[in-house]
């Protein structure tokens, strides 16, 4: 009799915790949803990302919807957890039955939930940085953010600029850094670059001299790129300048493109160069820059409704949701595989990243110049005017 | 014995009924895929509950385990032309190997200094699965190709909800059985006092490490199901906070029953799911509904209730 008394109370537990309220379908809506690492370890990517989503769609719907509906916009946490993020990506698909979704905020989620939206045939935009996310281009899988790939490239072609060409890489261990590293070491020599050195470190490494000591006794390392994100690129830059290499160019990624990495390597991140969206020196474009108004009144609005610093990650999912959008009007449909060929379509996109122009074979649709070449000056960032 | 054996048979059944009768109920297979991963984290809990509620030796490492099955199926036939099916024989094989060698060793330590031992191996596991990337994708993961058993393509929620559930079957049998065969014995007397054990001339080092192997292959082969399952693995599910799941699943449920560790997987499993629309309050509720059946039901919810009801069936 133990065991039938065991059972009863699991199966009564199983019963309440299986019960999960279920949202009323109306027909006057259209679902679109999202997972995002809102909390965890890439809470800082997915916090913004949360944020600008409820945002925009709020003010969507206040505007009259899209093609005269509602959005009504599902949100799951998934912690920074591939394997929670591909349970829920389960329940958007199967249980919510949205007709598309923005989201992913890492790599890792962005690839674990990837299979269930290419089964399902939803269209699906990633706000996650690695080129693996759309190289290969898959039906269903659109991204917004640039890639690292080309943050290697913009780096290697301002160097190009300045007639150097032997670097050092200094990489974080971490999924962006030996992505972006291994990114480096394949474009580097389209533009004759020669890598010299290269060394890596932890990701909660709290020193790197030893590193950094390592690269500057390497015979004819011309400049330094270091390839990290987080507090990492932090130490490494403040290294720098405890060495004194100052006199070597030093280049950092778009993984520290925010305003608490000038906050964190204080003065030795003067002079320090990396590629970044528009998005960081909105108010510094020239008037004729087509970003200019998109950037400035995304910033304007983030920044009044949260009373936080913009961030770049939090446009991504701007140009996100509005690729969607805009996609779901030109389609007049709520059909999934109608959006997706829309999304495939988009030409001339103005968002946050870049002006995005997609194809069958580019579901990115960002070139170079989604990148500015910044350069750290007075605690600020400033763009480098072309040519020097 | 007659009666044990069907005590046995009884939540054998019981189990396969639950597991039949489920389907019926689910309205999308959103929920044979939380189902599978119930049964996949109930069977790792299962193994893990050998070593810790029947032998009483702490592990808070075990993810690593999980981590080297799902991690063999994914580089197998990937980068060695291995099959599936083989290369999940091959993993447990492995984590059976590495639990043995690094058993051997560290279950000499007791208490709290076991604890740091196998947390240091956890920690490894982790972290040359996230920098041998050559090897394992890094920190962003892998894809598993999926497995195919005598040409057919083992895909889909619904088929790995009764390949998951038919997994759980065979490792309760073999859980409930192993309880009342002489090394369960060894094992409770173990948990009981080691020192009466040695007394009573149980070889305490054989069968802490008999233990430690049965859980790692535990372990292992629930790894190879989910990485099956999700068709793409990453270090995580290797990491410390897995392990930590593991355990509170194992402890949440009640150490050394069975029955316990399916409930606790059931639980730690569907309670997130379950509490996603309290939105920002999820973790705080999660953390509430832990502490609150760990104050009320000390020794873990099953054997708590069936505690209560044994109590009020003699009244």
């Amino acid at each position: 009799m133990v065991t039938k008394a065991k059972l009863k109370t699991s199966l009564v537990a199983g019963a309440i915790v299986l019960g999960v309220p279920q949202g009323a379908l109306a027909q006057d809506t259209i679902k679109i949803g999202s997972v995002l690492s809102a909390t965890g370890p890439a809470s800082f990517l997915g916090e913004p990302e949360d944020k600008t989503l409820r945002m925009y769609v709020d003010k969507i719907n206040a505007a009259g919807g899209v093609n005269g509906k509602k959005i009504e916009l599902v949100i799951y946490d998934d912690g920074g957890d591939a394997n929670k993020a591909r349970t829920f990506a389960t329940r958007l698909v199967e249980d919510d039955e949205v007709v598309a979704m923005v989201g992913g905020s890492t790599t890792g989620t962005t690839m674990a939930m990837i299979p269930v939206f290419e089964d399902a045939k939803v269209p699906f935009i990633s706000l996650a940085g690695a080129i693996e996310v759309i190289d290969p281009v898959r039906n269903f899988v659109f991204k917004t953010p640039h890639t690292d790939k080309m943050a290697c490239e913009k780096i290697f072609e301002d160097l190009k600029k300045r007639n150097l060409t032997k670097i050092g890489l200094v990489s974080g261990t971490d999924g962006f850094g030996a992505s972006m590293r291994a990114q480096c070491v394949k474009v580097a020599p389209n533009y004759g670059m020669q890598i010299v050195a290269d060394e890596n470190y932890g990701p909660r490494d709290s020193d790197m001299t030893a590193q950094l000591t390592k690269i500057k006794n390497t015979a004819g390392v011309q400049a330094v790129v270091n390839p990290g994100f987080g507090q990492g690129p932090a130490i490494v830059t403040r290294n720098y300048a405890q060495l004194g290499m100052n006199n070597i160019p030093f280049y950092q990624s778009h993984g520290v493109a925010s305003k608490s990495f000038i906050d964190l390597a204080g003065a030795a991140a003067e002079g320090v160069r990396l590629p970044a969206a528009a998005l960081l020196v909105g108010d510094k474009l020239p008037e004729s820059d087509p970003q200019k108004k998109v950037v400035t009144e995304y910033k304007q609005a983030y920044e009044s409704a949260t009373k936080q610093p913009v961030s770049t990650f939090g446009g991504h999912a701007y140009d996100g949701l509005f690729i969607l959008v805009e996609a779901m009007k030109r389609a007049n449909s709520t059909e999934s595989e109608k959006i997706r060929d829309e999304i495939e379509k988009t030409r001339g996109f103005v968002g946050t990243g870049g002006i995005v122009n997609m194809s069958a074979t580019d579901h990115l649709g960002l070139d170079l110049s989604a990148f500015r070449m910044l350069e750290i000056k007075g605690g600020d960032w400033n763009l480098v005017a072309s040519g020097s | 014995m007659g009666a044990l054996l069907n005590q046995r048979f009884l939540i054998l059944a019981m189990l396969a009924v639950v597991i039949a009768v489920l389907p019926f109920v689910f309205p999308s297979s959103y929920y044979f895929r939380v189902a599978s991963l119930v049964w996949v984290s109930a069977l790792a809990a299962i193994g893990l509950n050998i070593l810790m509620g029947q032998a009483g030796q702490v592990s808070l490492g075990h993810a690593a385990f999980f981590g080297i099955g799902a991690y063999s199926v994914a580089i197998g036939p990937t980068h060695l032309g291995i099959p599936s099916w083989a290369a999940l024989l091959i993993g447990a094989a492995l984590s059976a190997v590495l639990a043995y060698l690094v058993g051997r060793p560290i279950l000499r330590l007791k208490g709290q200094y076991l604890a740091i031992a196998t947390l240091g191996l956890g920690v490894r596991g982790a972290l040359v699965i996230s920098t041998e990337s050559g090897w394992t994708g890094g920190p962003d993961g892998m894809p598993v190709e999926r497995l195919t058993l005598f040409g057919w393509r083992v895909s889909g929620s619904y088929t790995w909800y009764w390949v998951t559930g038919a997994l759980l079957l065979v490792g309760t049998w073999i859980a409930l059985n192993l309880d009342e065969t002489p090394t369960g014995r060894a094992f409770r007397a173990l948990h009981d006092s080691e020192v009466a054990a040695q007394v009573v001339g149980v070889d305490v080092a054989r069968f802490k490490l008999q233990a430690f192997v049965i859980a790692a292959v535990y372990g292992s082969i629930a790894g190879s199901a989910l990485a099956f399952m999700n068709g793409f693995i990453n270090p995580d599910q290797a990491g410390f906070l897995h392990s930590v799941e593991l355990v509170t699943i194992v402890v949440l449920g009640g150490l050394g029953s069975v029955v316990g560790s399916i409930v606790g997987a059931a639980v730690l499993v569907t309670l997130p799911q379950a509490l996603t629309v309290f939105q920002e309050y999820e973790h705080l509720l999660l953390g509430l509904i832990i502490i609150v059946s760990m104050i009320f039901m000390r020794n873990g919810i099953v054997p708590s209730l069936s505690g209560l009801f044994h109590r009020k069936a003699r009244t």
